[in-house]
């Protein structure tokens, strides 16, 4: 045990006297939620409007005034009659048009009814269909609010609330998927590359001829990144809640043991990497190319899986990322127990029982 | 042998409060084989970074092939060659290859690179293996192929770093015929080494301690003015002298 | 006693197709005793870090077998693990890690304390004591190459194996560092070295040249120079590149390599006098002076003179 515990001591010292790596690895999690939280997201705000009023009267009024006090639109002009709509795409002075017709008031007041055109810029379809949407509830707010008589007993009202995120916050959606990628990124990469860092060095041949058990020095290695990486789930917890305002409305130590188990998997996939790779660029190369990526874009983290093509779905099965993240939404997002997630809990605890088997049947106590 | 090719004056060079090399003077004439003797962390690869322009002095003067190690870097290197143990040659392309790679970097072109190639190849006795990968050789060959290069362009000196570290003593022996076939057609050589016997090859030997060069002759000479029956005694009675242990 | 034994050990390359492949070991048989300074002879490729891998149980072989201390290299190898030192080619030392930490580290490794195994290095130590607390990596060569042989130390092992520690080391350092394996020698440490500087080769007791992973020839350095059968002459004059030419084209030579400040020559007749030498120089034209003396031969001689048989 005494050997066990020099050779954490000696992992520390390493990872301390390397004070820009140790950085990089403490603040990697504060950048990642910045730049997402921030930076890349999903929701579209103060988009440009452009009016062309053609009824100038009380209900046009009214009308653009609700739309300037949408945080989604910021009125940017208003078009004269003998405008070119074309020109207003054209020299990007608009993300969307709004025509209101001449006529407009009194049209409403004869006989309920008239028309708006919503011109939208169609080359960037998820905007424009967001914006048409966000306009649209606008309209039919506008329309219940000032005209409720026309809501007649037979009209049906759809009455749609958003669960588990009532504003659509996107970061709902991408701390989970942060949090897998920092921790597989930490615990899978460093402990590879420390690994195959003594196999470069020489120092594994004396450590291999040595009494140390050789899976003594595998498990003295994962030990500093384990804690390295609970760390970090600690910084995006505490980020999450006080910075985006994110709830924990499950159980908080089940999520920082989900989070372990998961710290776990991606330890014993970083020892399957250090088997294989034989220099450090190796380690580092398979790290990216085979966990890194798979996290990105087949975990749901980005993409939805939902929506791959089978193939892609059935290999999403086995990015242990994917299972990661949805226990997280399920006891952070809807405070749901251990119960819910049992499944993926038996899936990230076979995978990294399996990873682990491989290894030790892997790992050599020679040099080929 | 009156032409000097490398003229230092005073050459010092410190980091921080540590002086690598301190106030070293000395000169190497044209067709000389100079070697450059000295204890590990004595300031050699210091002294020979500055004087192959690849480090500038913190003070004193020196100038390589005619041109200043202050100034002319550029042109000092264009007129040198260099050769080490630790690199030397691209071990993923073929002995070809790297002829014909390092004889492009030194502005040889045409004609005249593939006049010296097969010159080469011929004096090595290279010519069926041409085409075989450089990792595939044995060491001995690579050495001589190494140094074969790094005067394939008739540079005014050659800066040898260890060149013999861990062949045969056969292979040593054939590397050195080189270095004297090199030295005869005029071309200066600056080598380190820690073969004591090849000190003895050298028309004359400085030798670095602490920074400072503590003697410079003749083989012959330093062993009648240190009372001492080989190279490695004199070495042996100077390097001892050294405070400093550490790089 | 014999405390190394080798029989037969044949090690290959790896290589794509069975035809292709090299070998690195090709039938070593050799023993070392108890207590003794066993030399491997030899330059960079003989095979002299597979066969040490193989005797560390690093490396299996692909032929043949191999006691160390009479424990078998494949089947007990977790025996030899805990009684053998090892210092491998590159010094295998944590270069982040200061000299204490380095040897505490290594002490604890292998089941005990510095301070318990203190009296076998602390001739080595005292010269290490001043930069304990110093980084292994800002240490100089000479330096860490005592620090690698303290670590390799610090379980009190049985048999020491030395890749190489003397490679890129300056001489005042090599004559220190065969010092120290002097005295762990009469402390009763059986030491296995390997290195290419043939002037080492006389520290040792007894000496194994390998040349392409055979063995030329194994033997006291006395025995082996004894054996080398023919008259060997040391030649000197001002001009010694064209003398060393001269001789080469000489019909009556048979050897002629430059050797410091003499050239080493044999000669096809074995009964040549100077006069026959003296003469032949006469009439090249090389008038200067010549010494020319009858020498008795070194191990360097002698492998050069194995290397061309």
């Amino acid at each position: 045990m005494k050997q066990f515990f020099s050779f954490i001591q000696k992992e520390f010292y390493h990872i301390f006297r390397d004070p820009r790596s140790l950085l990089l690895l403490l603040l990697m999690p504060v950048a990642l939620m910045v730049i997402f939280g921030f930076a890349v997201t999903n929701e579209i705000k103060n988009n440009k409007l452009a009016i062309m009023d053609l009824s100038r009267d009380e209900a046009s009024r009214k009308l653009i005034n609700r739309f300037s006090a949408s945080p989604y639109f910021d009125l940017s002009v208003l078009v004269p009659e003998s405008a070119s709509l074309e020109t207003i795409f054209h020299k990007n002075k608009a993300a969307m048009v709004m025509v209101i017709p001449a006529h407009f008031n009194e049209d409403l007041m004869a006989s309920h009814a008239t028309t708006l055109q919503l011109l939208a810029d169609g080359s960037d379809p998820n905007t424009a269909n967001s914006l048409i949407n966000y306009a649209s509830a606008i309209i039919g707010d506008y329309q219940q609010e000032e005209f409720p008589e026309t809501a007649s007993a037979f009209q049906i009202v759809p009455i749609t609330r958003m669960l588990y995120n009532p504003e659509l916050k996107s970061a709902f959606f991408f701390v989970p998927g942060v949090m897998g990628l920092i921790l597989m990124l930490i615990s899978a990469m460093m402990t590879s590359v420390s690994i195959v860092r003594e196999k470069e060095l020489g120092t594994m041949e004396v450590l291999l001829v040595s009494p140390l058990k050789p899976f003594m020095i595998v498990l003295a290695k994962a030990v500093p990144y384990l804690l390295i990486a609970l760390v970090n789930v600690l910084t995006i917890i505490a980020l999450s809640v006080w910075v985006l305002g994110l709830p924990i409305r499950g159980n908080f130590a089940l999520l920082l043991g989900e989070s372990t188990l998961f710290i776990l998997s991606c330890l014993s996939l970083g020892l399957l990497i250090s088997t294989a790779a034989q220099s450090q660029q190796i380690a580092m190369l398979i790290s990216l190319l085979g966990l890194m990526l798979p996290t990105m874009m087949l975990s749901g983290f980005i993409f939805p899986i939902e929506n791959m093509p089978m193939p892609l779905q059935v290999i999403s099965n086995i990015v242990p990322a994917k299972w990661y993240i949805r226990t997280i939404k399920a006891i952070m997002l809807k405070g749901l127990g251990l119960g819910a997630v049992w499944k993926e809990n038996a899936i990230l605890l076979g995978m990294t029982l399996f990873f682990l088997a491989v290894s030790i049947k892997r790992f050599k106590i020679r040099l080929q | 042998m009156n032409n000097k090719v490398i003229q230092t004056e005073n050459l010092t060079k410190t980091f921080g409060d540590f002086t690598a090399v301190n106030t070293i003077s000395f000169d190497v004439y044209e067709g000389e084989i100079f070697g450059f003797l000295g204890a590990n962390g004595a300031g050699k690869t210091t002294a020979m970074r500055m004087l192959s322009g690849l480090s500038t002095p913190s003070s004193g003067k020196a100038s390589v092939a005619g041109f200043d190690v202050y100034r002319q870097t550029e042109s000092i290197k264009k007129n040198i060659g260099y050769m080490s143990q630790k690199f030397s040659l691209y071990e993923d392309l073929t002995i070809r290859e790297n002829i014909e790679l390092f004889g492009g970097i030194y502005g040889l072109r045409g004609r005249l690179l593939q006049e010296k190639k097969m010159a080469l190849l011929k004096n090595l006795e290279l010519e069926d293996d041409q085409m075989k990968l450089v990792s595939s050789i044995p060491l001995g060959w690579k050495q001589k192929l190494a140094f074969s290069i790094a005067i394939l362009h008739e540079p005014r000196v050659v800066f040898l770093d260890e060149p013999t570290g861990g062949v045969d003593p056969i292979t040593r022996r054939k590397f050195w015929d080189l270095i004297y076939a090199a030295a005869a057609k005029g071309i200066t050589v600056f080598v380190t080494t820690h073969y004591m016997d090849e000190a003895e090859y050298c028309n004359r030997v400085s030798i670095m301690v602490d920074g400072k060069i503590e003697a410079l002759d003749s083989p012959d000479r330093l062993k009648i003015t240190h009372a001492a029956g080989s190279m490695d005694e004199v070495f042996q009675q100077l390097a001892r002298r050294a405070v400093r242990k550490a790089d | 006693m014999e405390t190394i034994i080798v029989e037969n050990i044949y090690k290959y390359y790896p290589a794509a197709t069975k035809k292709e492949r090299n070998k690195a070991l090709n039938g070593i048989s050799f023993t070392v005793k108890n207590g003794e300074i066993f030399g491997l002879i030899g330059p960079d490729g003989a095979g002299k870090t597979s066969l040490f891998h193989i005797l560390t149980t690093l490396l299996l072989a692909d032929g043949g077998r191999a006691t160390v201390d009479g424990f078998d290299v494949v089947k007990d190898y977790k025996q030899i693990r805990k009684r053998v030192g090892y210092m491998p080619g590159r010094f295998s030392l944590y270069q982040d890690l200061t000299v204490e930490e380095n040897l505490q580290f290594f002490a604890t490794a292998f089941e005990t304390t510095v301070e318990k195994n203190l009296d076998l290095i602390h001739e080595i130590y005292i010269q290490l004591e001043p930069f304990k607390k110093r980084r292994a990596g800002k240490l100089s060569g000479g330096m860490k190459q005592k620090l690698a042989l303290c670590c390799a130390l610090i379980h009190k092992p049985s048999v020491l194996f030395l890749d190489e520690p003397t490679t890129g080391v300056d001489p005042v350092s090599r004559k220190e560092f065969w010092q120290m394996l002097k005295s762990l020698q009469l402390q009763g440490i059986t030491t296995i070295v390997s290195t290419p500087y043939m002037d080492e080769a006389n520290l040792c007791d007894r000496i194994g040249l390998l040349q392409n992973g055979s063995l030329l020839g194994i033997d006291t350095p006395e025995n082996l120079t004894r054996n080398f059968g023919k008259p060997l002459f040391a030649l000197k004059a001002e001009q010694m590149y064209p003398l060393l030419l001269h001789m080469r084209a000489y019909d009556q030579t048979a050897t002629c390599y430059g050797f410091g400040d003499y050239h080493h020559i044999t000669f096809i007749d074995p009964h040549i006098q100077q006069a026959d030498i003296r003469s032949y120089l006469q009439g090249v034209g090389f008038t200067e002076p010549v010494e020319i003396r009858q020498i008795a031969p070194g191990i360097e001689d002698c492998f050069m003179d194995l290397l061309n048989h």
